[in-house]
Order: structure tokens, then sequence, then C-alpha cells
């Protein structure tokens, strides 16, 4: 795990729940996509084509202040496992790995910066992926730590430019400012209000897209959803950051109030789903990662409302990110099976919820308005 | 996952599990592509927006490709036309140009624009009109900084303008 201790908080500052809104939004990414000129995209470039942009790339890193220091991890020189935690710790996309079962493509890499949270993607569909990844609702914050790396960068590289295209990249959708936001919500108010629809149908409307953490049906898990700007034409960069940070903020405020509403007209049915949800995850002997997913939704919702007292984002933060396949096969040291896995994370998360989520029952109490259920 | 009945008209393809609470009651429905949208629901990737080798399919739909276009090819990287429309991919910077007849059409239609606005990239050995693009894009990022009263902005864009600016 060496790769993981030369990483500043070895790439999982974005778990500490430490940003604004931190219970309803995990996580706020700025992405802007870059290529050097003369060279082939993703999908058409050649080995040394790859090779060429990741030794620019190298040089470059020498006179960044931002990557100056930091740490670069070439994809073919890690064992799978770690590559896997990376993309677990949504470090790295699928992309950047290759295809499952086959080794990662020649001069695929990432670069962690060691002064800010930021790093940078070379060889994926375009050579350079320049992110930060930050805890709670920071999309101007993310976008102005993208933003003065890449004038770094700019200086240094000889970047696909286009007068009246702006950045060019591998796939038109990014074209332009290159610039992606997305920020990583937990919605169950919404979903179990049934508002859901009207609101992701209001976001397509004003020029966002959203995508469901999918399971293995078509189903969305956990109640969680990424929202982004769709376009990437024809507006300034602070438009479309200030944009998605504006509607976002109005469906938190709709979040909170669904989540009101169930208070107010389904509290009975609310508290026993959050509490069947805290029981389940704290004595269960096996559970897959997508039940996993749901009962925390649950919970992170009773935590939110306060109806789970004591318990701490964070720790359900984590408690998403250990229970993947590659981390529990690293804490296990070996591959798991399913069944295995199934069992390891069940025993991780009644761990974890023993030592830092002891919910008693009885604090609820405290809560003054809480029902009295107890004997 | 195994195959779901729908609730509602007993297929056995049910995509959409809704669960709702009504008068403190919590239900799952299961309930097929078809009745969830005869129901005014959707599943979430069908309401996903189309996929840009959807967009282009449609586009070339209506409007067919000859075989020149279709076979038109890009100098640097032999990237057909046809290609492109498959992998929804462009293959180097220099597509872009070589495909210039037929981007604007799908870049108007993807992004409702085909004109960047953002960031004007200053290369490493700029020219003068490079320097001049620049400095117009800095220019107009004040003028909105301003604008929206960023004075902390304003000032950095100062700064730069003040040291790009010919003395």
């Amino acid at each position: 795990m060496n790769e993981f201790e030369a990483i500043p908080d070895h790439g999982l500052s974005w778990l500490e729940a430490s940003g604004e809104h931190a219970d309803v939004v995990l996580s706020t990414r700025v992405r802007l996509a870059r290529n050097l000129q003369g060279h082939a995209f993703g999908l058409r470039a050649r080995v040394n084509d790859r090779e060429a942009v990741l030794r620019q790339f190298k040089d470059s890193t020498e006179r960044s202040t931002v990557l100056k220091g930091g740490t670069l991890l070439e994809m073919s020189s890690m064992a799978d496992r770690t590559r896997h935690i990376l993309l677990e710790r949504r470090l790295v996309t699928k992309d950047l790995l290759g295809e499952e079962g086959s080794e990662p493509a020649h001069g695929t890499a990432v670069h962690f910066s060691r002064v800010d949270p930021v790093s940078v993607m070379v060889n994926e569909e375009d050579h350079l992926r320049v992110q930060s990844l930050l805890s709670g609702l920071r999309i101007q914050e993310a976008w102005r730590i993208v933003d003065r790396l890449d004038e770094d960068l700019g200086r240094e590289l000889p970047f696909a430019y286009h007068n009246d295209f702006g950045y060019l990249t591998s796939c038109p959708t990014n074209v332009g400012s290159g610039l992606r936001a997305s920020v990583f919500m937990h919605l169950p108010g919404l979903v179990l209000t049934k508002e859901i629809g009207k609101a992701l149908r209001g976001l397509g409307e004003l020029g966002l897209t959203f995508r469901g953490l999918y399971g293995e049906g078509s189903e969305v898990v956990g109640n969680f959803f990424q929202v982004s700007n769709q376009t990437t034409l024809g507006r300034t960069e602070e438009d479309l950051v200030d944009h998605l940070d504006r509607i976002v903020r109005k469906v938190i405020e709709d979040e909170l109030h669904a989540r009101q509403i169930l208070l107010r007209d389904a509290r009975g049915v609310t508290e026993d789903k959050i509490w069947r949800a805290y029981g389940l995850l704290r004595y269960a002997r096996a559970l897959s990662f997508e039940e996993l997913m749901n009962l925390l939704s649950g919970v992170r919702l009773g935590a939110s409302l306060k109806l789970l007292p004591g318990l701490r984002v964070y720790t359900l933060n984590k408690m998403m990110i250990f229970t993947q396949p590659a981390h529990l096969g690293q804490a296990a040291g070996r591959d798991l099976s399913s069944t295995e896995g199934d069992a390891h994370r069940a025993a991780y998360v009644r761990r974890i919820l023993a030592t830092e989520g002891d919910v008693k029952a009885d604090d609820t109490s405290s809560d003054g308005d809480a029902p009295s259920q107890q004997p | 996952m195994a195959d779901m009945v729908c609730d509602n008209c007993g297929s056995t393809d049910a995509v959409v599990h809704l669960t709702q609470i009504v008068n403190n009651q919590m239900s799952t429905h299961h309930l097929c592509e078809r009745c969830a949208a005869e129901k005014g629901l959707e599943s979430a990737p069908q309401m996903a927006n189309l996929p840009l080798i959807d967009v282009i399919a449609q586009m070339t739909e209506e409007a067919p490709l000859d075989a020149a276009t279709a076979g038109a090819e890009c100098s640097f990287c032999g990237l057909t036309f046809g290609g492109f429309r498959e992998t929804g991919r462009l293959g180097c910077p220099q597509c872009y140009e070589a495909f210039a007849g037929h981007l604007p059409q799908i870049l108007r239609r993807i992004h409702g624009s085909v004109e960047h606005v953002g960031k004007v990239y200053l290369p490493p050995d700029p020219t003068a009109s490079e320097m001049e693009n620049r400095l117009e894009g800095l220019r107009r990022g004040l003028n909105r900084a301003v604008q929206s009263e960023d004075f902390e902005r304003a000032a950095e864009i100062r700064d730069e303008i003040r040291n790009l600016e010919p003395a």
C-alpha cells in the first residue's frame, strides 16, 4: 500500500463530511478535459502518442508549483487490486483502467498534487483530465483549484485549442470549456415523497443532467444521484459553475422540505424504516453492496434528521468506500468470493458501528418530540 | 437480479421500483418500462439525456449522409466521418478542421451554441494575436467579475492583465 502513503490523506479527504450540506451532498467534483496538439486522442492514440503525452506531462510537473513534489502513479506498474482501490476511492475512472481483466493501456497514469486536493489523469479519453474532488458542496472552490492548475499546465504544454470551439476534446460533448462539475447527492426525501421525478425532469430543462448510482438492474441504489452540467460550450466556466451551484442549492432546499414532510405526515413509518436499517447494519452477518447502500440510505437520513443521535456522516461515508470489493480484499489480504465478500462487508459494518456508531435507542427520547415507543 | 413481475400488467420485466409513503403506509411497486411511463414515472436511465451517438444518428437520419460526407477523412489520424458517427468520438485535434462542415450543426444540437466564450488559452510561446485574444478574454472576465461584485477575482484578473500588457 506504499502508493497510498504518498497520496495526501490517502485520497480520502473527500469523505470527511466537512463541506457545506455534507449530510445531503457527499462530494463535489470539477474536472477539465485538456488535450495536447499533435497527438491522437485516447481511443485512437498509439503507444508512442501515449508515451509522448506522459513524457510531456511529467516534464511540466517539475515546473508547476501545484504538481511539483507530488505523486505520479502509472497504472501499468501497479497491482490490479491497488488500481481498483483508486477506482473505489473515485480517484481514477474505469476508462483509465481499461477493459476488465486486461492490463491498463501503456502510459495511463494519475498524478496527485501535494499542495492542493487536485489530480491529473493522463491518457484517459482525453490526454489530461484535471480534477478536484472535495467533501460537501464546494463547487466554486473546486473550480478555482482546477483553474489554478490548468494555468500552470497551460504555460508549459501546447494544448489543443480552437478560436471558435475552445479547448478541443475527444468527445464533442466536452468541447469548449472542457468543464464538468458534478455533485454527488443523497435525496431520500424526494424519492420517498415521490417528488424525485419532477425534480430530475426539472434539472434536464435547466441544462443539467443526472446519473444514479446504479446497481445490477437499472434501479437507482441508495437514493444517491450525481448532478452535473450537461453542456460545456457557449457559457463561461464561472457561469456553468454558478448555475450548477444555484440549482443544487434549490434541490437541497426541496430535499430538506421533503424530509420535514416525511416527519410531519409519516413520522412513525420513517422512524421505523431508519431504525430497521440501523438494526440490520448493526447485526447482519452478510450484506451485498447493493443492500448495504440501500440500508445506508435509511441510516444516513436518520443521522441527518438527528433520529440516530451521535452517528456521524463521516462514519457512513467510510462505510460506502471500505466495503467495496478491492478494499475488502486488501483488508483480508486476498481476493474474496462474492459470498465471502458479503460476510466480510457485514463484519466491517458491525465493527465500525460498534466502535464509532453505537447508537442507543433510548437516546431518541432526549429529542423531546420523539414518539414514546419505549415500553 | 432475477426477473421481476410488473405489478400492473404482469410482464416479467419490471425495471422501475417505486417506494412510496401514503397516509403513513409504505409500499413498494414494481413496474415495467411501459406501465411506468403510463403512470408518468420513468426509470432513471430513460430520463437521462440522449447519448451523443443517438443524437448524431438522429441527425443523419433526418438528412442522410452522402457517400462523400460519410467517407470524409481526417488527414492527420485517418478517422472518417462515418467512423466518428459510430463511436461519437473524434480522433485528434485536426478532426475539428476535417469535419468543420458538419460539426457546428452537431455542436449546436448538443450545446445550443457553437462558440466558446470561456477561458482563452495562452500557449507557451504566444503570437501577438494569441496574446491579444487572451487579453480580450481577461477583459471580458474582469467586466463579469466587477458586475457580479466579485472584487477579489477582479483584482486577480487586473494583475494578470497588467502582467501581459506590453509596457
